[in-house]
């Protein structure tokens, strides 16, 4: 029980509903515990001496009592659904404004599942918990504490019962929450594993149908299905032992408080009143021991998910803001790299960019050629600060890029990803998405560029169509050209294409490619771009070549002077041009 | 996503907890309902069949356990009477009954907890082996058109809602009825004054655990959608996370967030406070009955129509009748969501299957590679043609390069081949056997098939390269990585061959995936190759070497090149451009060249690159 103690500052908004729900339970707990007296009044000085009044009359106590205890317990569950709820509104808020705070080198180690499980799931655990601990979880001790007082005062014999059952149950307790909790996890593996089979399944059905591998595939189901039977059968079975066994524990206890007290009752040193009270208040004693032991599981639960939780609110941002941030009133473009490493682990792992030094004139285009691998995207991905280099240093118009407005320096610099990834919205709230001022004109020149006009006005309601999800009602070269669209709308000083026409057939990747180098002509001296590529075509008229080979730059230069000087530059261009590579080929294998 | 909270168990719920609140919340609580709830029901039975003795000796342990552990306060009742008489011996035998019913309550519990739980997994198991057996045998065009996220969690969501009906809720609605029926007979035989005296309450009790149960429904519905959409907003930020730290919008989305975030606190406070608000309620009444009993009770005492004994036995009754009500309330939630879970994933079951092989089916062993495909036309949707009338004669170890415009229908005709979709006319033949009269298996076992999207499965290297052939040995998977060029790089993976790839192989890169999938297409041996944009994201010093590699596999074999570039499609033996579903021009690439058309401006647009990059390089 590390990490939910942590999030208690999330409850501190609504420390004040906490702190009158508890209060409320404090008082509960005392109207409850009277009942019993009363009862033990109207047996023993109301029926027992025949006295209709003293019967009425502590009835209506009685009446007294419960209903302030309802009154209490509705409002403590008021109260204590505020705060949990909004604990739990508040955590996942928090959990969002970190994401919103990290870099690539955050997200690269969370999948998207995982931090929507968090958000969801994981909240939602704690936030039960809260909700628990404020209504129940709390009263439970004071109950119990409260009953064996009362038990003492009522009977101390009868008291002494409490002290040979109480351990009992608290071990019994103990061993059983404590086995739950492993094999609960270790279904939980289980499941998950049926999980990842089923849903590799769905997404891969064309490999397993191409592969003719269905039986291969429902055996694999069989496997992880009949492991997660046997492990949640166990989970089940152990609770179906454990709770009637608790339960008969529980009621021990009771029958030998009737028999004791019986005995007492009958050698006249009891009144039956204070028999059946010290009965009740030992049920009242032992039962929310039983509670609290049933909710161990749910609790070690919620800690387990505060830990996944804490994982991503302690996660430190790989890119820290400037702490005096510099906003250039106007920018340039020139990027410099100067003796540029970079390695995606800090320590241990291969680096990915070695000793990288080039400089990119403003509006100038640089293009950067490499085989997989070689670090191009990490390159580029260095400029918008996606990750910070680990040696040497940037500049953008000679100033450390660390030394930026981080949110300045990203919507200067516009980035196409590889992956083209848009949001639920109609195409024009997709282009318009990093400029939500653009005007029409505006928006239709850079859709026009971008080569994406055509098929937006074939769409049902041209800019107006709503696209689904992540865009999947568009195809892959639809989805990279309202991207390129989106990128161009900013008006960005430094333009980055990471290999954004890879997935456009060639006949629109040449008019995409015409379209962009009329803009290079347009904006030639505005715009410094970078452009990832495989095709030399791509980056024929590029003012620089870069070269990567294994994360070291090979050779920089204009396309002729790499074409005499560099032999791997050569053999890209021979095989491109679908001649058999020259005899130097190979180095990389 | 829906409710991801219904997939972890709620906190347990105890018996006999004495006063009001109860435990547990009801968040996320899915309430829906079973358009045919019977309709469902029906179709579950046949998974609890196979156990129909179990069940039954489960049940009678239940009654037993229900009917025993309702004697036990009749009993303390008899007990606290024989106080007054004064004799120790008369006591012994009430506090022995109690201590034998308690001890067979508690017995007959396990057996059946134990009984049940068994029953109710092995019959989970079947139900997810049979969908799961289903889904295999599903069209292409069934996960073409379903959403893989939304089914996924449906499913889970689903499975769980029906589980715990299965394992919890059955017998409590069982032991809860029986409860309450109990309980109303005994408290009728102890003493019908008495009883008259609670039926004041009890039907208030269950007056309020209907309207409240109605109201809150109401509440949660618009919780839950609260939820969803707030569900989605998360899932798209998310997945989009990159995008809007690249454009610097973090501030808008979190307004966005905000918004949604806010709609569920409002919301979520309101349907949790008002399903709180029942047990407190029946707890008033609860007690407003035992204060009628006290009155009533000590009034009928004093005039010796009632013992206290009775009177104590009494109160402790009527408070055990709103527990099991309130659970019954609850439960009828939580049996409709599991029913209307149900009722979905049969209809998943109920979804037709991939038309089966025809009857007389023979097998392929090995051909040799002859492909004719006569007329064919095929569509996704009626009405809405994706090929028309197309024709391709293919001699065996032929290489065909298909070439056209994003959305011409090229991928469609290679899925043709494999039989993932049927023709809706013509035909198609290998070896000159029209490929619908032999098995679909053996078929597929001819073509090697390497998909524009690399899939890799979460297993080791090893393992999903050794998917193309089972039964191939570690040398043969070597040598097949090291035919596809990927051995390198294999090697300087963290396990090597034994580096198992996380959530569909996320640690590769593009390229990576794809050439491991490319050595899973060698390692199958196909007689038939067929290649979807699979280079594309290889770059160009990579896909030179694969190119080596593909050329080596593809020698002898029929092959179905679909590629972007020209310079890979010129080696092709014939050249098919398809456009709009028809096949326009078909040839060498020369005679293609030598025509005015489509190929030609296609091949243009490339040659006009060379030229730059010719007059480039002569400067």
């Amino acid at each position: 029980m590390k990490s939910l103690p942590r999030l208690y500052r999330f409850l501190r908004p609504y420390r004040r509903q906490s702190i009158v729900a508890l209060l409320m339970l404090l008082l509960m707990v005392a109207a409850d515990l009277v009942i019993p007296r009363l009862t033990q009044r109207v047996i023993d000085q109301g029926i027992a001496a025949h006295n209709l009044p003293v019967v009425i009359t502590t009835a209506l106590y009685m009446v007294a009592a419960s209903t302030l205890s309802v009154i209490l317990a509705l409002v403590n569950n008021a109260l204590s659904v505020k705060a949990a709820v909004g604990f739990g509104t508040d955590l996942r808020s928090a959990l969002m404004r970190k994401v919103q705070t990290f870099s690539f080198g955050n997200l690269d180690r969370l999948q998207t599942g995982h931090l929507i499980v968090r958000s969801t799931s994981d909240v939602n655990a704690v936030q039960i918990i809260v909700m628990l601990l404020l209504r129940i979880m709390t009263r439970a001790p004071i109950w119990a504490a409260g009953a064996i007082v009362l038990l003492v005062f009522t009977s101390p014999r009868l008291a002494v019962i409490m002290a040979v059952f109480v351990p009992l149950i608290v071990a019994l307790v103990w061993i059983f929450a404590r086995k739950a909790h492993r094999m609960y996890r270790l279904m939980q593996k289980r499941l998950d594993r049926l999980n990842t089979v089923l849903q590799e399944n769905l997404a891969g059905i064309r490999v397993v149908k191409a592969f003719v591998r269905t039986v291969h595939e429902i055996g694999r189901f069989d496997e992880a299905n009949t492991a997660l039977m046997n492990r949640t059968m166990q989970v089940a079975q152990l609770m179906a032992v454990f709770l009637p066994l608790m339960l008969l524990v529980l009621n021990m206890a009771i029958v030998s408080a009737v028999w004791f007290g019986g005995k007492f009752a009958i050698a006249g040193e009891m009144s039956v009143g204070h028999v059946v009270a010290a009965i009740n208040y030992l049920a009242f004693a032992l039962f929310p021991i039983l509670l609290l032991g049933s909710m161990l599981g749910p609790l070690s639960a919620a800690d387990a998910s505060a830990g996944r939780i804490l994982e991503i609110l302690d996660a430190e941002p790989r890119v820290r803001p400037a702490e005096r941030p510099a906003t250039p009133d106007t920018p340039k473009g020139r990027i410099v790299f100067e003796g540029v490493g970079f390695g995606y682990d800090g320590n241990g792992a291969e680096p990915v960019l070695c000793d990288v030094s080039f400089a990119a004139e403003p509006g100038e285009t640089v293009a950067i050629l490499g085989a997989t691998g070689s670090g191009k995207s990490t390159l580029i991905h260095l400029i918008p600060r996606f990750y910070d280099v680990t040696a040497g240093r940037i500049t953008f118009d000679g100033t450390d890029l660390r030394e930026l407005d981080l949110g300045w320096l990203r919507r200067t610099v516009g980035v196409v990803l590889q992956e083209a990834v848009l949001f639920s919205g109609t195409v024009r709230d997709n282009i318009c998405f990093g400029r939500r001022t653009a005007s029409e004109e505006e928006i239709r020149t850079a859709a026009r560029a971008a080569q994406a006009e055509d098929f937006i006005a074939a769409l049902p309601k041209g800019y107006d169509t709503v696209i689904g999800q992540r865009g999947v009602t568009l195809s892959g070269g639809q989805r990279q050209r309202i991207a390129i669209a989106r990128a161009l709308l900013v008006q960005p000083k430094v333009l980055i294409l990471d290999d954004a026409t890879s997935a456009l057939d060639i006949e629109t990747e040449i008019r995409l490619q015409d379209a962009l180098d009329r803009l290079i002509g347009v904006s030639q001296g505005t715009t410094t771009r970078f452009i990832v590529a495989q095709r030399i075509s791509t980056v024929l008229l590029a003012d620089r070549i870069l070269l990567l080979d294994r994360g070291r730059v090979d050779a920089v230069g204009t396309h002729q002077e790499l074409l005499d000087s560099n032999s791997l530059y050569r053999d890209i261009y021979r095989s491109q041009l679908g001649e058999p590579p020259g005899e130097e080929t190979g180095r990389n294998g | 996503m829906g409710d991801k909270a219904t997939q972890r168990p709620g906190p347990m719920r105890v018996a006999g907890i004495p006063g009001p609140g109860g435990s547990g919340g009801p968040q996320g609580r899915t309430i829906e309902r079973a358009k045919d709830a019977r309709g469902a029901l029906r179709r579950l039975m046949p998974y609890l069949r196979p156990y129909r003795g179990a069940l039954v000796g489960a049940t009678l342990a239940a009654a037993l356990g229900t009917a025993m552990a309702l004697a036990a306060p009749f009993l303390m009742g008899r007990a606290i009477d024989q106080l007054s008489k004064k004799d120790l011996g008369a006591l012994l035998v009430p506090v022995l009954l109690m201590l034998a019913a308690y001890g067979l309550s508690a017995a007959a519990q396990l057996v059946q907890g134990v009984v049940i739980t068994r029953i109710s997994q092995k019959a989970m198991r079947a139900l997810r082996g049979d969908l799961f057996g289903h889904l295999q045998t599903l069209p292409l065009r069934f996960f073409d058109t379903s959403a893989q996220g939304e089914l996924m969690s449906r499913l889970t969501n689903d499975m769980d809602a029906i589980n715990r009906v299965l394992t919890h809720n059955a017998t409590q609605i069982f032991t809860g009825i029986l409860t309450l029926a109990g309980i109303l007979g005994i408290i009728f035989f102890l003493s019908p004054w008495l009883a008259a005296g609670s039926m004041l309450s009890f039907p208030l009790m269950i007056g309020l655990v209907g309207i409240v149960g109605r109201k809150t429904r109401t509440v949660f519905r618009s919780y839950q959608e609260r939820l969803g959409r707030l569900n989605a907003v998360l899932e798209e930020t998310y997945s989009g996370q990159r995008v809007v730290l690249s454009f610097g919008q973090e501030q808008d989305v979190m307004a966005r967030f905000d918004r949604a975030n806010e709609a569920v606190r409002a919301t979520g406070v309101k349907a949790m406070t008002l399903a709180l608000v029942v047990m407190p309620m029946m707890g008033i009444l609860s007690n407003l009955n035992v204060a009628i009993l006290c009155g009533l009770g000590g009034w009928l005492a004093i005039r010796g129509m009632v013992s206290i004994g009775t009177i104590a036995a009494f109160i402790s009754y009527s408070r055990r009748f709103a527990e099991p009500l309130r659970q019954l309330g609850n439960l009828y939630n939580q049996v409709q969501g599991a029913l209307a879970g149900a009722e979905r994933i049969f209809q998943l079951m109920d979804t037709r299957p991939d038309r089966i092989d025809a009857p007389r089916s023979t097998a392929f062993s090995r051909v040799a590679g002859e492909v004719d495909i006569d007329n064919i036309c095929f569509s996704y949707k009626p009405g809405v043609p994706v090929l028309r009338d197309i024709s391709l004669h293919v001699r065996p170890g032929q290489r065909i390069a298909l070439v056209g415009p994003t959305g011409a229908g090229k991928t469609t005709l290679v899925n043709l081949l494999s039989r993932f979709y049927e023709i809706d006319s013509g035909t198609i033949r290998i070896d000159g056997v029209d490929i619908r009269s032999v098995s679909r298996d053996s078929l597929r076992r001819q073509l090697g098939v390497v998909l524009q999207h690399s899939f890799l499965f979460s297993e080791s290297v090893m393992e999903n390269i050794r998917y193309g052939r089972l039964d191939a040995s570690d040398e043969d998977v070597f040598a097949a990585a090291r035919l596809a060029h990927a051995d390198g790089f294999i090697r300087r993976l963290p396990k090597g061959y034994g580096t198992l790839l996380s959530e569909r192989g996320q640690s590769l890169s593009e390229g990576q995936r794809q050439l491991l999938s490319i050595a899973r297409a060698i390692l199958a041996d196909p007689a038939i190759l067929v290649l979807d944009e699979a280079t594309s994201s290889v770059d160009t010093r990579t896909e030179l070497a694969i190119q080596k590699a593909l050329n080596e596999l593809m020698r002898g074999r029929t092959s179905f090149v679909i590629a972007h570039r020209l310079s890979t499609i010129t080696g092709a033996d014939q050249v098919v451009v398809i456009d709009d579903g028809r096949v326009v021009e078909q040839g060498t690439h020369d005679q293609l060249l030598a025509r005015e058309g489509v190929y030609r401006r296609l091949y243009q647009s490339q040659f006009r690159d060379r030229e730059r990059l010719r007059g480039a390089s002569e400067n």
